[in-house]
């Protein structure tokens, strides 16, 4: 056992260093670092450069155009981008589907979008949720009915991030209504440009628009669109949501919002000293930075284990309930820290970038909407309570 | 010992619940908030012509003799109905140091029209740096003339850009954070020297940033004892602290019963997510939640006027603690509860959980309440 990279590790981080350093565009870095509101074209120039050098799809094997990083150069590359403020990568291509493609895929599939995805030369989003089928994932009702070499898309999806942006979609359709509820779905790849697709903004509670509802009304789609099996979608679907639980416990993003965090109470007075000299607010702090702490070994057992060749165990299935919480957490003492100057709502300075003036600190304006928009960790991905239904009966056999 | 409302207050009850009911259906808050003045005017005449605005004051101070526990009454059903309107800032705040503070001109000059509805208030206490602390004030008077001159800052002053007279806490004499030293000043809106930036807040109210360059004005603007402002201020507080209790178990009732309907309705797996065992205790939790803070917010009430300096500044701190602690776990629940629609801007949910939010950051969070508790029940 040790602790401490290996010097062929240490050398890899350093080149990861030096190639974020030289590629991350400068106003996307700093947009990332002082929380603003980041474009399409923001992540895009971002994604392209790591396409480029390969390392986009870094999760991916060798043989599918990944980098074949090893666990702990994977940890290394998620932890030196997160220091140095890089967006997070968009999952939706080359977390989800890029994988579902790979795995169930057929040959002409994987040529015609595995190289766009290592590229990000296409925007994709997901069509899951709907609005009758939320936890119950597998009570959705898109129905997909064949029509010679087409399929006959007719339904809704919602909660469909960023959607506004994509180029195509994947989605879960009910391809048999008679089959029981897991049965009868296929795994579908729509173009967004397909006629008969209308996307309607959702407004979230802190004001933005991430997340949209989408609308098929007769849209055509070839049967070339379908990946795997008719029916057998649902297999896809839990491929996905296994490879989802992966990294979504986001350690180097809590590692840097614990050290944000710090920065504003030493920036924040409390009775002429800074706040981090409160005691009782240092220990908050403290025991937060504990958490993480306990999160990335984990997260790090687990990658070790994966090294061996073995693959993720049960305390796998605790990463994405924990990270939530802290997530959450990180913005709940954030938002203490900045007390009543967090009550101002700028929405020029938050979602137009105007270069509307803060009120206070620059940090101030964001903590109350960031610490209302992060409710949605311990609901999205299958809530929490889905979550540990799914522990308590697969791990602990109950 | 009799914990229940007197008949009159019975009908203060109903009548603001008719009034939230006929003014304050959520998609009509909508609308009220999106106007110029984030309020509606004939709302507030309506509230000066039911009594509301007089009804805490004596009837020497040409109120209607009630206190605190009608005070209790309207605020929580304002907490239900997310009520907009500037109650806290002119009534509670600034009605209640006038009436604590002013001479017999100044309440004529003042209270009188408020209870009128023809005068509203804003308290400008905060600056960049006090963060909870009444007494870290910068902004200084300095005498000039007979008068003083006013210069500095002040931030987050709710309800300033529609207010008559903004009521400004000041340094007149001693050094930072000292408690003698304070004076409070009553300063016209409009007067030479005051600049505003306006914004709206995370809960739909409004606020600004004042700026000070040189305001002169009148020894007659003095409220109260000049230097020796922080008791006054600290009462006030403390009454405006359980005002906004009761705002809040008025808010935690609202949304603990839309997520109760909600649970009960909402159906996965083919049955409404209710019959979850998980979401059922997480729901009793939010409803004992809500029980201690209204026991808590009618214990801050009942103890407010205590003659016991440190037994009225206890009953508000332990109050707020409660309110804290209760409110983020009842907001935090209703929006788990509700899964994504929770996170949404169209229920009225979220709209709850940002004001419960927003109240327990208001003079003093749980933890800053926590530690003025400790102080006092210890040191006894």
């Amino acid at each position: 056992m040790d602790l401490a990279f290996t010097p062929e590790e240490l050398k890899f981080a350093e080149e990861v260093r030096a190639f974020v350093k030289a590629n991350l565009p400068a106003d996307v870095c700093d947009k990332v670092k002082n929380g603003k509101h980041l474009g399409r074209d923001d992540y895009m120039r971002w994604q392209q450069a790591l396409g480029k050098k390969g390392w986009l799809v870094y999760t991916w094997p060798k043989k599918y155009g990944g980098p074949g990083f090893t666990p702990a150069e994977r940890y290394i590359f998620e932890n030196i981008c997160a220091e140095e403020y890089a967006p997070g990568i968009i999952p939706f291509g080359t977390k989800m589907v890029g994988p579902v493609i790979y795995t169930f895929g057929s040959d002409e599939q994987k040529q015609k979008y595995l190289p766009a995805i290592r590229e990000s030369t296409v925007w994709w989003c997901q069509g899951y949720s709907e609005p009758g089928s939320g936890s119950d994932l597998a009570s959705l009702r898109t129905r997909a009915e064949k029509n010679g070499d087409h399929y006959i898309v007719n339904g809704s999806k919602t909660w469909n991030t960023m959607g506004h942006w994509a180029d195509w979609i994947f989605c879960l359709v009910r391809t048999d209504p008679k089959a029981k509820s897991q049965e009868g779905i296929s795994f579908l790849l729509i173009d967004m440009k397909t006629p008969g697709i209308t996307v309607k903004p959702i407004i979230m509670m802190d004001g933005g628009h991430e997340v949209n509802e989408v609308f098929f009304d007769n849209v055509k789609v070839p049967v070339a669109n379908l990946v795997g099996k008719e029916n057998e979608g649902w297999t896809c679907a839990k491929f996905l949501l296994a490879n989802e639980r992966l990294g979504i416990a986001a350690v180097p993003q809590s590692k840097r919002g614990v050290e944000a965090l710090k920065e504003i109470a030493r920036a924040e007075t409390d009775n002429g000293k800074p706040l981090i000299a409160n005691q009782g607010f240092a220990e908050k702090i403290a025991d937060l930075e504990i958490q993480v702490t306990a999160l990335e070994f984990t997260e790090l057992r687990v990658l070790s284990q994966m090294a061996h060749g073995g693959q993720p165990g049960p305390e796998v299935s605790g990463l994405k309930i924990r990270g939530s919480e802290i997530q959450q957490r990180i913005t709940e003492l954030t938002l203490e820290a900045v007390g009543e100057y967090s009550a101002p709502y700028l929405p020029g300075l938050l979602w137009q970038g105007t270069n509307e003036a803060p009120v206070g600190p620059d940090y101030a304006h964001l903590a109350a909407p960031r610490y209302f928009n992060t409710r949605k960790t311990t609901i999205y991905g299958g809530s929490n309570e889905i979550q540990k239904g799914i522990i308590s009966k697969m791990v602990l056999g109950l | 010992m009799d914990l229940s409302l007197a008949d009159e207050q019975k009908q203060l009850q109903d009548a603001a619940e008719r009034f939230v009911r006929d003014k304050y259906a959520f998609e009509n808050r909508r609308k009220i908030a999106a106007t110029e003045k984030g309020f509606l005017p004939e709302n507030w005449a309506q509230m000066a012509e039911l009594g509301w605005l007089g009804m805490s004051f004596s009837e020497a101070d040409g109120g209607y003799g009630g206190g605190a526990i009608e005070t209790m009454i309207v605020m929580e059903q304002f907490g239900k109905g997310l009520v907009l309107e500037p109650f806290l800032p002119t009534v509670v705040l600034g009605g209640g140091m006038i009436a604590a503070a002013g001479s017999a001109a100044q309440k004529q000059a003042l209270l009188a029209p408020m209870i009128e509805g023809k005068k509203q208030f804003a308290f400008a206490w905060l600056e960049r740096q006090s963060r909870y602390n009444l007494a870290d004030v910068s902004l200084k008077a300095e005498k000039s003339g007979s008068g003083y001159t006013l210069s500095g800052h002040k931030g987050v002053v709710y309800n300033a850009a529609s207010a008559d007279d903004i009521i400004v806490l000041a340094r007149t004499a001693g050094g930072a954070r000292e408690e003698n030293g304070l004076t409070l000043f009553v300063v016209d809106g409009k007067a030479k020297g005051l600049t505003r930036r306006d914004y709206p807040t995370q809960d739909a109210l409004r606020a600004s940033e004042l700026t000070f360059d040189k305001v002169s004005v009148g020894a007659d603007t003095v409220l109260g004892s000049v230097d020796g402002a922080h008791p006054v201020v600290e009462d006030a507080v403390d009454r405006a602290i359980v005002a906004l209790c009761a705002e809040a178990t008025g808010c935690m009732d609202a949304i603990n019963a839309a997520t109760l309907e909600y649970i009960k309705t909402r159906k996965q797996f083919g049955v409404p997510i209710g019959k979850f065992q998980v979401l059922q205790h997480r729901m009793v939790d939010c409803f004992t939640n809500a029980q201690e803070a209204r026991s808590m917010t009618l214990m801050a009430t009942l103890k407010i006027d205590d003659k016991d300096a440190v037994v009225r500044r206890k009953a508000a701190s332990g109050a707020k603690v409660q309110i804290g602690k209760s409110g983020k776990f009842c907001g935090q629940s209703a929006v788990q509860m509700h899964g994504g629609m929770g996170v949404t801007d169209e229920l009225s949910v979220s709209h709850y959980f940002k004001r419960l939010t927003m109240i327990d950051l208001m003079f003093g969070n749980q933890q800053h309440h926590l530690t003025r508790y400790s102080n006092l029940a210890m040191a006894a």
